[in-house]
């Protein structure tokens, strides 16, 4: 008991220092970033890499993205301000003027993740992207699906697009702490981080940065709130937030990317 | 629930005194021994207290408190500690029901539990019911308008209502019941087969915890999917509740007191504590080879992982060797409030769950912020506490006031719930 009690109090006191030593991280780091949208590095950070974004890139290319969502990738009458949009905006901004960078959103409402992965192969085709961020989860755990198949569909649907020659990102399930007594989102958070895992592909923890924004009062997700305003700047964020993540996955460095 | 129940003997630590008055000869049963009448075992109460509270705060949003919950610290979490314990407490209770007066008897008041444990269940869900019809008529941000669709089943209250009286809709959080319905049902003839031969039925529950991973047996639910809680792999851990409690672990004492299973319990937590850092230390999963964390995840909650069940047995192993029955801590006061709460635990349980859905409730509509949190957590379990205080106060009263022979079969408290 006792050295449990310690072990509790090491780990608080290192809970309760972190986020200053993350904020003086983060800081310096981005100076562009508005203050709302600041992260500590270790939630951008990932090992595996956008080897074909990256050769995209160096050769040139366009760089050619496809976003494939569901209802929370937009928001209800302002598309352009959803984080798609404002991720090929700061894509733009960061990556050499001379690159050409589309971001294509595919929307598969209120689909599961073997519900949509079915419609791959054929989106695939239609589109041949040079990467694919697949945000899923939520359907599946509004659903409660089994969350065994849930992992069989996002593996399944992850090797749909790379073997239509895509790097793919996983994005998992928004933070939302109003419907956290009801939808139960854990399950799903582990087995997108297992598939990442196993497929060696960048997760981007859109739940882990929500939860990060809401917990250090950068935003108030509790807010009942009927305008878009909150929708908006967290889509911003997330919007920033991602395109760092993909920049950084692909190794892309000082000498790509323009500041 | 039991709260007016005065059939039920004292549940006061210090005046479940013994009575081996009602020592009737017992029924020739070699195969298992129970422990001596009245010598309450306040180790059980605490650690039941204990995962009640770790459960309550388990339920509400992530905060500093939750940093306490040794789900953090290792695979196993507070439900674990729950189902064994609730099966040691059942198996002791009913067992010796079963023992003095026969199956048909002990089965009826197994029965009489399960309908109590039903109705709180049924009570809970008509709390859930009130606070997601409430959200979802005041909580229109268009940033969650895909989360709303949670909801969409009060389109069709006929069906939903319906199967939340199956059992088969059960919405977050309201897991642990259902599980623990199915597992006293199946009580009577957990126990009648362990009179019989105690380890053949362990050996047999065993076996069905390895059918259930190998063919894939499961509870299904409403709308799709299936139970949280497998009863099929997690009533190994209530059975194994019972052998403990019918004999077993006096048994296992010398397994328990001998140096090599300490230091392999010390080894696997340590292992465990290790591979949890590296959820919240992303940096430390470098060291962690490739082929482990493939074998290892998922770590599966629904079908109690084999990982969990040995992460639970070692903390149980190092429990019993440092923390004696008699140790005098278990008497002090500042355990009272723990030892309380697991003496009542189906009606501390519901509370706790009600409390985590006011507690959400408050942070949604009142404030949130960290202190808030910390606010929620501690007048939470201030309340648990004080309800536990009173349900004892009451009972104690009407005990006194009552002229009934106090009756040392026990209670159904202390048979548990939830």
């Amino acid at each position: 008991m006792k050295a449990k009690v310690l072990l509790s109090l090491i780990l608080l006191c290192g809970y309760l220092t972190a986020p200053s030593a993350r904020a003086e991280d983060a800081a310096p780091a981005a100076p562009a970033v508005p203050a709302a949208c600041e992260l500590p590095p270790y939630l951008l950070a990932t090992e595996s890499q956008l080897h074909k974004v990256a050769d995209a890139v160096k050769a040139g290319k366009p760089l050619e993205i496809l976003v494939i969502g569901s209802r929370s990738t937009t928001i209800p009458s302002s598309e352009s301000s959803s984080y798609p949009a404002r991720m090929e905006a700061i894509l733009k901004e960061k990556l050499p003027p001379a690159e050409v960078v589309h971001v294509s959103v595919e929307i598969q409402s209120k689909k599961t993740a073997e519900e949509a992965a079915g419609t791959f192969v054929k989106l695939m085709e239609a589109k041949s992207p040079t990467l694919v961020i697949w945000q899923t989860g939520t359907v599946d755990a509004i659903r409660s699906i089994d969350p065994d198949d849930f992992r069989g569909a996002v593996t399944d649907g992850v090797a749909a697009l790379q073997d239509a020659g895509a790097d793919v990102v996983l994005m998992n399930l928004q933070y939302s702490p109003r419907t956290e007594s009801m939808i139960s989102a854990p399950p799903y958070l582990d087995n997108m981080r297992v598939v990442a895992q196993e497929h060696d592909i960048p997760l981007f923890d859109r739940f882990a940065i929500m939860r990060q924004w809401n917990d250090q009062g950068q935003f108030d997700l509790f807010s009942p709130s009927r305008g878009p305003e909150l929708a908006k700047q967290v889509h911003d964020c997330i919007g920033r937030a991602l395109a760092q993540f993909v920049i950084d996955a692909a190794h892309l460095g000082p000498a790509q990317q323009q500041n | 629930m039991t709260i007016a129940d005065q059939v039920t003997g004292s549940t006061i630590a210090g005046t479940a005194g013994a009575k081996p008055a009602e020592a009737k000869p017992r029924v020739a049963a070699p195969a298992i021994t129970l422990p001596a009448i009245g010598e309450r075992e306040l180790r059980l109460d605490l650690f039941r207290g204990l995962a009640l509270w770790l459960i309550f705060i388990d339920h509400l949003p992530p905060n500093l408190l939750t940093w306490f919950t040794i789900r953090n610290y290792g695979f196993s979490d507070a439900t674990e500690i729950f189902i064994f314990i609730s099966g040691y407490t059942a198996a002791f209770v009913y067992g010796r029901a079963m023992l003095e007066n026969g199956f048909v008897i002990a089965t009826a008041r197994v029965l009489r539990r399960v309908w109590q444990i039903y109705v709180a269940h049924v009570f809970l869900f008509t709390i859930f019911l009130a606070e997601i019809s409430y959200v979802a008529t005041s909580f229109e941000n268009p940033l969650y308008t895909e989360e709303m669709g949670i909801m969409d089943f009060l389109k069709q209250p006929d069906v939903t209502i319906v199967q939340a009286l199956l059992l088969r809709f059960r919405p977050v959080n309201m897991d642990v019941l259902p599980l623990y319905i199915v597992l006293m049902l199946a009580l009577p003839l957990i126990l009648w087969s362990m009179k019989w031969r105690p380890d053949v039925t362990l050996a047999l529950s065993a076996l069905l915890y390895a059918a259930t991973w190998e063919f894939d047996l499961y509870f299904s639910a409403y709308p799709n999917g299936f139970w949280a809680f497998n009863p099929f792999a997690w009533q190994l851990l209530f059975v194994f509740g019972a052998w403990c409690a019918l004999g077993g672990a006096r048994r296992m004492s010398r397994i328990l007191a001998s140096p090599v299973t300490m230091w392999i319990s010390i080894a696997y937590l340590v292992a465990a504590f290790y591979v949890t850092l590296t959820w919240y230390v992303p940096q430390l999963s470098h060291f962690m080879p490739k082929w482990i964390e493939q074998w290892m995840y998922p770590i599966d909650k629904t079908d109690l992982d084999v990982l969990r069940f040995t992460h639970f047995l070692a903390l149980a192993a190092l429990t019993v060797r440092f923390l004696p029955r008699e140790w005098p801590g278990l008497k002090s006061p500042w355990l009272r409030p723990l030892i309380v709460c697991g003496q009542h635990s189906l009606e501390i349980f519901c509370l706790g769950v009600f409390l985590a859905f006011a507690g959400h409730f408050i942070l949604a509509e009142v404030a949130s912020g960290p202190a808030m949190h910390a606010l929620i957590s501690l007048s939470g379990i201030l309340i648990m506490w004080a309800m536990a205080w009173v349900i004892s106060w009451y009972k104690r009263v009407a005990d006194k006031s009552g002229t009934k022979i106090k009756n040392a079969v026990g209670n159904a408290d202390l048979a548990g719930g939830g």
